[in-house]
């Protein structure tokens, strides 16, 4: 549905984005992740047709954003970051008018409207001037008027800044709800959000893509292996030493060590759980076992991972 | 092409924002005071006329009431619409809400068509409320209707260039401020560029005069109605309304 091939943008002398390709399935909702000013925006206003790339090409739904722009328009619904809507317009007023814009016929906009303020809960609102609602029925209210007209591919850059954490859970299971009849590309830079909202990531940092597929892939790809963490009262030397000599074991860290105990962090082979056999070693040690627990890998640990990865590799030449 | 839509919002835009009455009660409110009290004179003459039957005939209600009126209004018009014209693109490139507006499956024509034209519908609005004042002098005196109709649609025309250059300007920045200045120096310029014409001489002073948008109102009030002069503001209006198409499609050059 959006097929981006080696995007690349500049602004005078500096370079937004490069060299940036990805593609999205039909009904599926990507997450576009990168820290703060590593060109998500960019590349969504280049694929809401705002402003041409520098070079490479981008396609919705089979044609091209540059070349045509008005047809991509009418399959896409967009809200930039910050929500920008006039605020001397009344809600209602202004969802027509947006409806209009988009060339919905006059009894099918009054049907669209209605139901989208009931999608998005404002109907509540709709007499309101926009410029006096708050935070949180803006960011709403821009989402309704992507929604509306049915487009097949919904744009959305940055869509929970800035709202309570109520507000975050409402909004994101409106997308959520989204996914299958709308394919969906939105900018965060809210980890957790991705791993509840979407289907895949694709992680954007200073301006190139460093990673990209579904969350369970990427977890696999820079987590290759299980963990466990384990808290253990007795002298470290001992525990790190006999721990290391159980099968399927890759790597032994101690967390928090001190004389009398610590804590550590044992890997192991993916698909191996070895904390049976530390149970066993504890017991027949007789060492005091405090603590015993599976960590998952969350997306947010792998984004560190790439992101700070990156700023490593980038060290020695600079 | 979806003229309509935009139309509609900026008008309630207009509306629902205090700028349209605010706007068109100044206006009615000077051209009122300078009607007042150039029809105030007009009395004063045509009494003081009675003695002198010689300046009787020289008294013309159209020439001496309605002529000055249109040439007054006309100077309220030169400072009144860039203020109108500043915020059609300004405010939008300001508050970010042209980065949605250019993203809706609307071409560009059609979003300065229909902001244009709203600015446009404003501006009739506020000159139909003078209406008022040749229907006050037809009261008390015969006017002859010509020259009167013609200083109107010289009036709708000059504003109407006025509104496309406003327009141009407030496709420049996203400064109100530097919008409306702009604007008011361009006009003021075209206003008073005549002038130089009388010293400057030969073509370059034709050409100059040409350019005035004075020389070509004072026609319209006298009665005079000539292609020329229509053909002047339609050039004008249609150049400066190009040029805001192009500055609104700019961003859309590969950079």
């Amino acid at each position: 549905m959006i097929e981006v091939k080696s995007l690349t943008k500049n602004y005078g002398t500096i370079t937004a984005i490069r060299d940036v390709s990805f593609s999205v399935a039909p009904g599926e909702i990507v997450g576009f992740l990168g820290p703060n000013g590593a060109g998500k925006s960019t590349t969504m206003r280049i694929l809401a047709c705002f402003m041409p790339a520098s070079s490479g090409t981008a396609r919705i739904a089979g044609r091209d954003v540059f070349r045509e722009s008005l047809e991509v328009r009418k399959r896409i619904g967009y809200c930039p970051e910050n929500v920008p809507l006039y605020s001397d317009l009344r809600v209602a007023p202004y969802l027509d008018f947006v409806a209009e814009v988009k060339g919905l016929g006059r009894t099918e906009r009054r049907r669209q409207v209605a139901e989208v303020m009931e999608r998005c809960l404002i109907t509540e609102v709709q007499h309101r001037l926009i410029g006096r609602l708050s935070k949180g029925y803006r960011q709403r209210v821009g989402l309704a008027q992507a929604i509306l007209g049915d487009p097949e591919v919904l744009i959305l850059d940055e869509p929970t800044i800035g709202l309570d954490p109520k507000q975050i859970t409402e909004i994101r299971s409106l997308i959520r709800s989204l996914a299958g009849r709308h394919t969906v590309i939105l900018s965060t830079h809210i980890l957790p959000e991705v791993s509840v909202v979407c289907d895949g990531v694709v992680i954007i940092n200073k301006g190139s893509i460093v990673a990209q597929g579904p969350i369970d892939t990427l977890v696999d790809q820079f987590f290759p292996t299980a963990r466990v963490e384990v808290e253990i009262a007795a002298p470290p030397a001992a525990v790190l030493e006999r721990m290391r000599t159980i099968a399927g074991v890759v790597a032994v860290q101690g967390l928090a060590v001190t004389d009398g105990g610590g804590k550590y962090l044992v890997e192991s082979a993916r698909g191996r759980d070895v904390r049976r056999e530390i149970f066993e070693l504890a017991a027949q040690q007789r060492w005091g076992l405090l603590e015993l627990k599976r960590v998952g890998t969350t997306l947010e640990e792998v984004f560190i991972r790439i992101v700070a990865g990156e700023q490593v590799a980038e060290e020695p030449s600079a | 092409m979806r003229i309509w839509p935009i139309f509609k919002k900026e008008m309630r835009l207009y509306f629902t924002s205090p700028i349209a009455y605010v706007v068109a009660a100044i206006f009615a409110l000077i051209a009122g005071y300078f009607f007042s009290s150039i029809f105030a004179y007009f009395t004063l003459a045509s009494m003081q006329s009675m003695m002198n039957p010689a300046m009787a005939r020289e008294l013309n209600v159209t020439d001496s009431v309605m002529r000055p009126l249109f040439s007054n209004i006309s100077v309220i018009l030169l400072l009144l619409m860039p203020l109108v014209t500043m915020r059609l693109i300004a405010e939008e490139r300001r508050s970010g809400t042209i980065e949605l507006l250019l993203t809706y499956p609307v071409r560009d024509g059609a979003v300065l068509a229909g902001k244009y034209l709203a600015a446009l519908a404003l501006y009739a609005l506020m000159l139909a409320l003078t209406f008022l004042y040749p229907g006050i002098v037809v009261a008390f005196a015969r006017l002859e209707w010509g020259p009167v109709l013609t200083g109107y649609l010289g009036l709708f025309l000059m504003g109407a260039t006025f509104i496309a250059v406003g327009l141009f300007a407030s496709s420049l920045t996203e400064n109100q401020i530097v919008a409306s200045i702009t604007t008011f120096g361009v006009l003021l310029l075209l206003w008073t560029i005549g002038w130089s014409a009388e010293y400057v001489g030969g073509a370059w002073g034709k050409l100059l005069q040409h350019l005035s948008i004075l020389e070509h109102n004072d026609n319209f009030a006298k009665g005079v109605l000539d292609t020329k002069d229509v053909v002047y503001y339609a050039n004008f209006i249609v150049l400066a309304l190009f040029l805001a198409l192009r500055s609104l499609e700019a961003r859309r050059w590969k950079g």
